[in-house]
């Protein structure tokens, strides 16, 4: 029995965590088939942001309520990492509480309350967690928080929400299911295999262990393995759940605060290729340097944006925080930021799967500009960066939505006719409204 | 009156004079109605301190701020290098400006095609001035008028300025008010990304009117604004609900008629 338990231990986790690499692997490769570009080469700052926006949850802050909610299941997710630490290991070597006896028989009674520590807190936040994870699956479907219950999320996304919750209930169920069949069977003391630990109980499951001590032997062995399976299960699952979902989140969401951008929000990434020919326009003597590659302007389909906006497209956790803000959804135009994350990953999913089933010169006729997000809503940004602003993850929408104004105008000659008035008045007035030039100092008339 | 000429940078460079700073008046503060009286008023605060400023004139050009914002580079690229020229030309160090959006694009993007300056905002401008007891605020006018800011996208968080126009209105001994969303959070007025250049997609309202309603929750006798561009939107917001209290009002307005400039 034990030696089937560890060959299937072993097999399954060589199974799934060599699937996740390769899932891994797609979203890397999506995510090159962006446009190259470099964000900052201040690997200091990169890391401070990290540590303050990702790791620290500063940005979350804005909206204090769901921010301690999230906390719990956050940090509650962090240490119970520790905890997977000692399943490997017995998983591998077929022990019980391994790393605890390691301790225990190496008389390491700094580590052996380091250990108890490690598992009271789990149990604490698992607690703590299960009742933040109860209060979002009610915010979420109960509540009906607006940027939580909006329509755009219908089908898929809000399955996909509503399912991490429900994982989340599982895992802390399992983990005290775990703890207690553990503990009772400890109690019980006929079992070789759950000596006692010298610590006493844990300080949840301790409570509960007493009143399941008189329970069949077998069935408390069933309790215990049915947790500690279940446990390392629902983690190899989500492992893999996790790339497919709006979860990713919990991974991207470090590197995408690394790569925030360090200029100010409000600066526009410069087009060189147009400046040089412009500057030769203006000074003949002036040659541009030579481009490389086919001259895009701006963005018609996903591979023409940075990886940076792809990357963020993968950490958008969806929680339409960017949305709410938007001066354009608010006010009922099409535009949602959210969306705009949505489509650009939909989109390069698309086109890396095509790239995949059907080689590096797929095409399918469509782009994101046009089939995945429409010029109404790209029109209808004011550039203001509300939603840059509230993202917890630094990610710029707003990035996107430029470089796709940027093909629509440059490539599809496309704009508004009242923009491309205002583009002639900028060309021969030098002023967006039809004024001479000459009378631009009339003001100063009345002094 | 002579004490209110404004001095053009051609001219003064004529005279072989060198100004400390230039007044980048933008095509909003020169052709808008209603922004060149905010021009007006600045240019008399710069009199009335005896600043050493002068202003392009008709030498100046629209930034290119819309065009670009609109995704028209070429436009953006050619208006922005002939004013690089002029000002480069000039040696100019130093400028000011009472509209975000100028402020905005010379001071972050013109470096990237070799136009580098020190740009500060009118409200920044202002905040110094009195921070370093040049400009003294006479109390009086504004004392007790409930004055609630509106932020411009392109001063706060585009460019972090939040507190220079607060302080100027604290100096003018008046009740600052806040509306709910203000500061990171503060709704933008409609006008930028060259919105105001045309109609607004569809919709249940528009944005300016929203932002307006929200002002006029907090029942403020001014609204005040540093952009020409929120000046126009929030003015016209509040034509719309017919409100004949609140009076939206720039900065340099404040100061100017708190001076009885």
């Amino acid at each position: 029995m034990q030696i089937i338990q560890i060959a299937l231990f072993i097999l399954i986790s060589v199974a799934s965590i060599s699937l996740f690499l390769v899932q891994a692997k797609r979203i890397y490769d999506n995510i090159m088939l962006g446009r190259k570009e470099k964000i900052h080469d201040d690997p200091i700052w990169g890391i401070q942001q990290m540590l303050l926006i990702a790791f620290g949850q500063k940005k979350m802050f804005k909206i204090t309520s769901a921010a301690l909610l999230h906390l719990v299941i956050y940090v509650s997710f962090l240490i119970t990492q520790i905890e997977l630490i000692e399943v490997f290991v017995d998983g591998f070597t077929g022990g019980h509480r391994s790393v605890y006896h390691f301790f225990e028989n190496h008389r390491w009674v700094f580590f052996q309350h380091l250990y108890y520590l490690s598992i009271n807190m789990i149990e604490i936040l698992s607690v703590l967690a299960f009742f933040a994870t109860i209060a979002f699956l009610w915010r979420r479907n109960i509540l009906k928080v607006p940027r939580l219950s909006m329509s755009e999320l219908n089908g898929w996304p809000k399955l996909d929400a509503n399912l991490i919750l429900v994982f989340e209930l599982a895992l802390i169920i399992f983990i005290f299911s775990m703890n207690i069949g553990d503990r009772a069977l400890q109690l019980k003391g006929t079992s070789a295999h759950y000596p006692v630990l010298n610590g006493g109980g844990f300080i949840v499951s301790g409570l509960i262990a007493p009143a399941f001590q008189n329970l069949p032997e077998g069935l408390l062995i069933g309790l215990e393995r049915f947790g500690w399976w279940g446990h390392i299960l629902l983690v190899l699952v989500f492992l893999n759940y996790i790339p497919n979902s709006k979860h990713l989140h919990l991974m991207l969401a470090f590197p995408n605060t690394y790569f925030s951008r360090k200029e100010p929000k409000g600066e526009m990434i410069n087009m060189p290729g147009v400046m040089n020919e412009v500057k030769a326009m203006f000074d003949p003597s002036f040659t541009p340097p030579e481009v490389e590659g086919e001259v895009k302007f701006g963005a018609k389909d996903a591979t023409d944006l940075s990886w940076k906006s792809l990357l963020d497209a993968y950490a958008c956790t969806e929680c339409g925080r960017c949305t709410a803000v938007c001066p354009a959804n608010q006010t009922g135009k099409l535009l949602s930021p959210r969306l705009i994350m949505m489509r650009t990953r939909d989109r390069i999913e698309d086109i890396g799967k095509g790239i995949r089933e059907h080689g590096p010169e797929f095409s399918d006729n469509k782009s994101l500009l046009g089939d995945y997000i429409t010029k109404e809503e790209i029109l209808a940004c004011t550039t203001c960066n509300a939603c840059v602003e509230e993202c917890p993850v630094t990610i710029s929408p707003l990035n996107i939505i430029l470089e796709l104004r940027r093909s629509l105008v440059m490539e599809a000659s496309d704009a508004p006719a009242e923009w491309n008035t205002m583009f002639t008045n900028i060309e021969n007035n030098q002023a967006p409204w039809q004024f001479s030039p000459s009378d631009r100092m009339k003001w100063a008339d009345d002094l | 009156m002579s004490e209110n000429k404004v001095p053009v940078m051609a001219h003064m460079l004529a005279e072989g004079k060198v100004p400390d700073i230039l007044f980048w008046v933008g095509c909003a503060g020169s052709f808008d109605q209603r922004a060149q009286k905010v021009t007006v008023a600045f240019i008399k605060i710069l009199n009335n301190l005896g600043i050493n400023y002068a202003v392009l004139g008709t030498e100046e050009a629209c930034t290119g701020d819309p065009a670009r914002r609109a995704g028209n580079e070429f436009v953006f690229q050619m208006l922005a290098q002939q004013n690089i020229a002029t000002l480069n030309g000039y040696g100019i160090r130093k400028i000011v400006t009472t509209c975000p959006h100028c402020f905005n694009i010379i001071k972050n993007e013109y470096p990237a095609l070799g136009g580098k300056y020190e740009v500060v905002h009118h409200s920044q401008l202002l905040q110094s001035l009195i921070d370093e007891g040049r400009l003294k605020i006479k109390g009086g006018a504004f004392k007790g008028k409930k004055v609630t800011y509106h932020d411009s996208c392109y001063l706060g968080r585009a460019n972090d300025v939040y507190e220079a126009p607060r302080d100027v209105i604290r100096a003018l001994d008046a009740d600052l008010v806040e509306m709910r969303s203000c500061g990171k959070r503060g709704m933008c007025c409609g006008a930028g990304g060259a919105q105001v250049f045309k109609e607004e997609e569809r919709g249940k309202l528009r944005v300016n009117t929203k932002r307006t309603q929200q002002a006029l929750e907090v029942d403020p006798d001014y609204l005040a604004v540093a952009c020409p561009y929120c000046n126009m939107m929030l003015s016209d917001g509040v034509k719309e609900v017919e409100n004949t209290k609140v009076k939206v009002i720039d900065l340099a307005e404040l100061v100017a008629q708190a001076n009885e400039l």
